[in-house]
């Protein structure tokens, strides 16, 4: 079912974002930015708990959000490999936010016109968390890139490692003619103003890509997938069925 | 990276009507990463729907060593608090 399996993605693409910036809690370099990111985590794991729940019900076999954040493997999570990118450094966090933001908000914009009403609503309330993440995150992109010369290299650096991950944002896979959804291709041009505004202030070009990587749709990762559903999942899979 | 980075007093307005209230301070490099913090630590809960951020270094304070000379002295004017009045509980919160 398309719908199920499209909701599914942007739900992993949430969960597993809001995983790796939840790392964060006790380690970032700034208080500010300790509470900053999980405040983060919390809008993307929000997000995902809705799509979760809303794919459950479209399944119709019973499936709780718990039973698909916890109990599918990492073959069965089709996240965008961007989103399961490791923090490494503070401005790999950030850029990787920027990316994954500036694709959400104009997508949700456009999915405000949706005839599914829940896919409505959660764009109403996640088309205000994306605009603060692509400030947030743009706002320190642009620092780092035109800060100090370790920043701008660390900056460049990020750039360079994720930027290969971005085309899969724009790739429809299961979304394919979903009505109830707006198409992934379609907010590349957007996507694209964002980032150059930002990238402009912050004296960074972006890359042109020979070899882009995708392969999270299809269920394809990387190592690092592996590592985080296991700490992710492990109280569940050790308690299965326990509350609190 | 907090101890080179300047210091900033957040003030929160609850809600339309009320005025700015000093809640903390937080560190930024600059006046709009200084709003973002101040949105990111003090506005968690819905606390408020305005913020004023003030480079610490801007405000100045009263000497700690002067309070006795500045403030003791109003402890005895009773006279200039305004409970000599009976207010009808038709005025409501004033």
């Amino acid at each position: 079912m398309a719908l199920f399996d499209a909701v599914l993605e942007l739900a992993d693409d949430h969960l597993v974002l809001g995983h790796r910036l939840s790392e964060w809690c006790g380690h970032a370099p700034m208080l500010e930015e300790d509470l900053a990111l999980p405040n983060m985590a919390l809008d993307l794991i929000g997000t995902a708990r809705t799509l979760y729940d809303y794919a459950a019900t479209l399944e119709g076999q019973g499936r709780t959000e718990d039973d698909m954040a916890y109990l599918r493997g990492e073959r069965e999570y089709r996240n965008l490999l961007l989103c399961e990118r490791p923090n490494e450094d503070f401005a790999q966090t950030m850029l990787r936010q920027l990316y994954f933001a500036a694709f959400m908000h104009p997508y949700w914009q456009a999915a405000a016109d949706s005839a599914d009403e829940v896919i409505r609503g959660v764009a109403g309330k996640a088309v205000k968390e994306m605009a603060y993440h692509i400030r947030h995150a743009g706002e320190w992109v642009i620092r780092l890139g035109d800060g100090t010369e370790e920043s701008a290299r660390r900056m460049t650096d990020a750039v360079e490692a994720l930027h290969i991950y971005t085309g899969e944002l724009f790739e429809e896979g299961s979304a394919e003619g979903v009505d109830a959804l707006p198409s992934r291709a379609a907010v590349k041009p957007a996507w694209e103003a964002i980032i150059d505004h930002i990238f402009g202030q912050a004296l960074l070009s972006r890359p042109v890509v020979q070899y882009p990587q995708t392969g999270g749709r299809r269920g394809l990762h990387g190592e690092s997938l592996g590592h985080l559903l296991a700490e992710m999942q492990s109280v569940h899979r050790a308690h299965p069925g326990a509350t609190w | 990276m907090s101890g080179e980075v300047p210091l900033w007093e957040v003030f929160i307005r609850p809600r339309n009507g009320l005025a700015h209230k000093h809640v903390g301070s937080i560190h930024a490099a600059d006046e709009v990463m200084a709003l973002q913090a101040a949105r990111d630590v003090y506005t968690r809960r819905g606390e408020g729907n305005s913020i004023w951020v003030v480079p610490s270094a801007a405000i100045t304070a009263s000497d700690p060593d002067q309070a006795a000379e500045n403030f003791e002295p109003t402890a005895e004017k009773i006279y200039r608090h305004p409970t000599f009045y009976d207010i009808p509980d038709e005025v409501g919160h004033m």
